[in-house]
C-alpha cells in the first residue's frame, strides 16, 4: 500500500516522497480506521447486547447515542491513572500499552483488497499467529504487576488459556494454508475464488466447514469474550486482571481488546470467507467494492461474537481446559492429516 | 535445591464483591483454583433488629420484617404476625386469609426470579436478570397497590392484612397469572438446557439428605435433595390445606435441581395465586375484635367507644398475653420462624427470628470445599442469600 501512496503523491502534487513517510502513512491509513472502528464496535456491542437483554442501550450521546463512546473516551482520558502502591509501576502502565500495540500490529496483514494491505509478507498468516499470541503478554504483565490476588488470579487464567487455544488455532490456520498452498493472506484470499459449493468464494462451504467452527470458538477464547471471559469473570475475580487498573491504563485494555476482536473476525472473514471476495463467484456481485465485502464479513462475526456474549454462560476453568485440549485439538489434529492426505493424494495428484 | 514451602493462596471473597449477594465476606483458602477452605464472615448488615423488636410495640415491629429478607418481605411480617395470632388467639377472616396466601405467593415469585437470575448471573449468564426483572416490575406495582409501598410493605397485621384489594387489582394479577408463564418459559430456555450452564451446576454444591438434616436446611436447599418438606403441606398455615398445589422435590441435591426445583415453584405459586382470587369472597380483610385492629376512619367520627381504640392501639399498642410461642412459615428461602415471648405487656419480651439463610450459609465451608473458585458464586447462588436476615 506504501508504493500506491507514494504513487499517489507523486501523481496529485508531482513530488516524490520518502519512502518511510509513504509507509507511515500507510499504517496511519489503516491503524486510526481502526481506532475509530474500536469506538463505533463498542457502540454495536452494546446496542446488540441491549437488544437481547430488552434495553435501549446507549442512545442519549448522539444520534442513537453513536457519540457514547467518544465521550466514554473523554471521561477516562480526563480522570487520574492510580498506580496502586504495591505495584511495579513500570510493568503496571507498560501493560495496557502492550495490549493496544499487540491488538493493532497484526493489521498490517490483513488485506482489505486486492494489494491493499500495509505490508504484503510471504509469511502473513505466521505474523498475524505471532502477533495474537503476543497479546497474552499484556495481561500477563498486568496481573503480574498490580500485586493484587484477584489480578494474579487473572493473570494466570490469561496464560493457560491462551495456549491452550493458541495451539488449536495453529493448527487450523495449517488445514487453510495447506489448501491456499500459500502462507501469504492475500493468496490465500485468491485461492478461495469460488471453492466452496455453488461457487462460494471461501472455504467455509467445504469439508474445512468444522474447522471454522472450531476456529471461531477458539477466536472467542482467544479474545477473551464470553463464554471464555474467565480473565475478567465479574462474578468470580471481579475485574481480573484489570481490577486495579483505572482512567486510560483501563481504556487501553479495551481498545486493545476490541481491536483484537474486529482483527479475529478480519481473520476469519480472510481464512474462510473469501476475504474481499463477494460471497458468490457471480459477475455482478463484483461491482460492489472489495472491501466493502470485508466489512460486511467482519461485521456478521462481530454480531455473532455479541450475540453469543448476551446469550451464554461462563465456562470454568477446568471445563475450558477440557474443551481446548481434549477436544478441539484432537479435532483439528484428525483434520490437518485428513487435509493433507488430500493435498498429497488427490489434489496432487490430479494436478 | 532447597525445600520450598507451597503455601496456599488466601483471598477475600467480598464483602465488595459483584457476587457476593450483598455483604457477605468469604475468605477463602486456595491451592490453585480450587477452594481448601471457606470461611464466611457474617454481621457486616448487622442491625440489631430482634433487640430493637423488644423496644417497639407488636405493631410497630411489623416493619422491621420486612427489612429481613427485602427481597419478599411479606412472607417474614406473616411469620411474626401468625406468632402475634397464635398467642392472642385471633380469628383471621377468610378473605384475609386468602389476601395473605396471594400475597405470600406473589413475595415466592419476587424470590424466586431473584434468586433464578441472580444464579444464572452468577455463572455468566447476563441476559435472564433482565428479562425476570421486567416480571418483578409487574408484581411490585401489586405490592404498591395493596400498601402503597414497592417494597418494604408493611400490609399483613395481627387478624388479617391492613386493607382490602383495590378495585380491579385480583383482575390484574389473573392478567399476570396468563402471561408469566410463557415468560418465564422464555427465561428457562436460555438457562435450563444450555449446555454451560449444565456444566456448571451439575453436580456442583451435592447435600444428601442427612446431611440437609444435619445442617438445618429447609426450604429449597432440602426438597433438592428428593424429600417433600414444605411447611405449607406439612405443617398447613392459612388456608394452604384447601388449596391444590403440588410439592417439588428435586432427585440430586445439586445446584441444578435447586434451580429447576425454584424454576417449577413459580409455576404451582402461579396456580395458588389463581385459585386465591378465584376462591376468595368478599367479606372482611382483618379480624373484627377492636383490640387488636383499628376501626375504619368513619366509625372513629361518629363513635367514641371508636376513638378510643384508635388512640390506644396508635399510642399503647395492644397487649399480648403471657407466653411463648413459635410460628414460622414456608418463606420461599426455606422455613421463617418467629420465637415470641411475651411477658404480658404491649412490647415483645423476646422476639427471635429463624433466619432460613443463616444454616445454609453456614454449610458453606463444608459444602464448598473442593470445589473451583468459579463455583463459588454458582454456590451462593444456589444457597439464596440474602443478608438482611442472616445479619438481622
Amino acid at each position: 500500500m506504501a508504493d500506491m501512496i507514494y504513487n499517489f503523491f507523486y501523481w496529485l502534487f508531482g513530488i516524490e516522497i520518502y519512502h518511510f513517510v509513504a509507509v507511515i502513512l500507510s499504517v496511519l491509513l489503516v491503524a486510526l480506521p481502526v481506532l475509530l472502528a474500536v469506538a463505533m464496535i463498542v457502540w454495536v456491542d452494546r446496542k446488540v447486547w441491549a437488544a437481547i437483554q430488552i434495553r435501549k442501550g446507549p442512545n442519549v450521546v448522539g444520534p442513537f447515542g453513536l457519540m457514547q463512546s467518544f465521550a466514554d473516551g473523554l471521561k477516562v482520558f480526563l480522570k487520574e491513572t492510580i498506580v496502586p502502591a504495591g505495584a511495579n509501576k513500570f510493568l503496571f502502565l507498560m501493560a495496557p500499552a502492550l495490549s493496544l500495540i499487540f491488538g493493532l500490529v497484526g493489521w498490517a496483514v490483513l488485506p482489505f483488497a486486492e494489494g491493499y494491505v500495509v505490508s504484503d509478507l510471504n509469511v502473513g498468516i505466521l505474523y498475524l499467529f505471532a502477533a495474537s499470541s503476543l497479546a497474552v503478554y499484556g495481561v500477563i504483565i498486568a496481573g503480574w504487576a498490580s500485586n493484587s490476588r484477584y489480578a494474579f488470579l487473572g493473570a494466570m487464567r490469561s496464560a493457560a488459556q491462551m495456549v491452550s487455544y493458541e495451539v488449536s488455532i495453529g493448527f487450523i490456520m495449517l488445514t487453510v494454508l495447506m489448501v491456499a498452498g500459500s502462507l501469504n493472506l492475500s493468496e490465500i484470499v485468491l485461492a478461495q475464488k469460488s471453492a466452496g459449493l455453488f461457487g462460494f468464494n471461501g472455504y467455509f462451504l467445504t469439508p474445512l466447514m468444522p474447522m471454522f467452527f472450531i476456529f471461531f470458538i477458539s477466536a472467542l477464547a482467544e479474545t477473551n469474550r464470553a463464554p471464555f471471559d474467565l480473565p475478567e469473570a465479574e462474578e468470580e475475580i471481579v475485574a481480573g486482571f484489570q481490577i486495579e487498573y483505572s482512567s486510560m491504563s483501563m481504556a487501553l485494555f479495551y481498545l486493545g481488546e476490541y481491536a483484537n476482536i474486529i482483527l479475529m473476525c478480519g481473520v476469519m472473514s480472510v481464512l474462510f470467507f473469501g476475504g474481499w471476495l463477494p460471497p458468490f463467484d457471480w459477475a455482478p456481485l463484483y461491482y460492489v467494492p472489495p472491501a466493502l465485502w470485508l466489512f460486511f464479513k467482519m461485521f456478521i462475526f462481530f454480531f455473532c461474537f455479541s450475540w453469543v456474549k448476551a446469550s451464554v454462560p461462563r465456562f470454568r476453568y477446568d471445563q475450558l481446559m477440557r474443551l481446548g485440549w481434549k477436544v478441539f485439538l484432537p479435532m483439528s489434529l484428525i483434520w490437518v492429516v485428513l487435509t493433507s492426505a488430500y493435498v498429497v493424494f488427490i489434489k496432487h495428484a490430479a494436478g | 535445591m532447597a525445600e520450598v514451602d507451597i503455601k496456599n493462596y488466601n483471598i477475600n471473597f467480598g464483602p465488595q464483591h459483584p457476587a457476593a449477594h450483598g455483604v457477605l465476606r468469604l475468605v477463602l483458602e486456595l491451592d490453585g483454583e480450587v477452594v481448601e477452605r471457606a470461611d464466611p464472615h457474617i454481621g457486616l448488615l448487622h442491625r440489631g433488629t430482634e433487640k430493637l423488636i423488644e423496644n417497639k410495640t407488636y405493631l410497630q415491629a411489623i416493619p422491621y420484617f420486612d427489612r429481613l429478607d427485602y427481597v419478599a418481605p411479606m412472607n417474614q411480617e406473616h411469620a411474626f404476625c401468625l406468632a402475634i395470632e397464635k398467642l392472642m388467639a385471633i380469628e383471621v377472616p377468610e378473605r384475609g386469609s386468602y389476601i395473605r396466601v396471594l400475597f405470600s405467593e406473589i413475595g415466592r415469585i419476587l424470590n424466586h426470579i431473584m434468586n433464578i437470575c441472580s444464579h444464572a448471573t452468577d455463572v455468566g449468564a447476563l441476559t435472564p436478570m433482565l428479562w425476570g426483572f421486567e416480571q418483578r416490575e409487574i408484581l411490585m406495582e401489586f405490592y404498591e397497590a395493596v400498601c402503597g409501598a414497592r417494597l418494604h410493605a408493611n400490609y399483613f397485621r395481627p387478624g388479617g392484612v391492613h386493607q382490602d384489594l383495590p378495585a380491579g387489582l385480583d383482575q390484574r394479577i389473573l392478567d399476570f397469572c396468563d402471561s408469566f408463564p410463557k415468560v418465564l418459559k422464555d427465561m428457562e430456555s436460555l438457562v435450563v438446557g444450555n449446555r454451560i450452564f449444565k456444566q456448571r451446576n451439575v453436580g456442583i454444591g451435592k447435600v444428601s439428605f442427612a446431611e440437609a438434616c444435619d445442617l438445618g436446611f429447609t426450604g429449597a436447599m432440602l426438597r433438592g435433595c428428593d424429600t417433600p418438606w414444605d411447611l405449607r403441606r406439612s405443617q398447613p398455615y392459612e388456608l394452604y390445606n384447601r388449596l391444590d398445589f403440588n410439592v417439588i422435590v428435586g432427585k440430586e441435591g445439586d445446584c441444578y435441581d435447586r434451580y429447576i426445583l425454584r424454576v417449577e415453584e413459580m409455576y404451582e405459586s402461579i396456580k395458588i395465586m389463581r385459585q386465591c382470587i378465584e376462591q376468595m369472597k368478599a367479606g372482611p380483610v382483618s379480624s373484627i375484635d377492636r383490640k387488636v385492629t383499628p376501626p375504619p376512619r368513619a366509625e372513629i367520627k361518629t363513635s367514641m367507644e371508636s376513638l378510643i381504640h384508635h388512640f390506644k392501639l396508635y399510642t399503647e399498642g395492644f397487649k399480648v398475653p403471657e407466653g411463648e410461642v413459635y410460628a414460622a412459615v414456608e418463606a420461599p428461602k426455606g422455613e421463617f420462624g418467629v420465637y415470641l415471648v411475651s411477658d404480658g405487656s404491649n412490647k415483645p419480651y423476646r422476639c427471635h427470628v429463624r433466619a432460613p439463610g443463616y444454616p445454609h450459609l453456614q454449610a458453606m465451608s463444608h459444602i464448598a470445599k473442593g470445589h473451583m473458585l468459579a463455583d463459588i458464586p454458582a454456590l451462593i447462588g444456589s444457597f439464596d442469600i440474602v443478608f438482611g436476615e442472616i445479619d438481622r
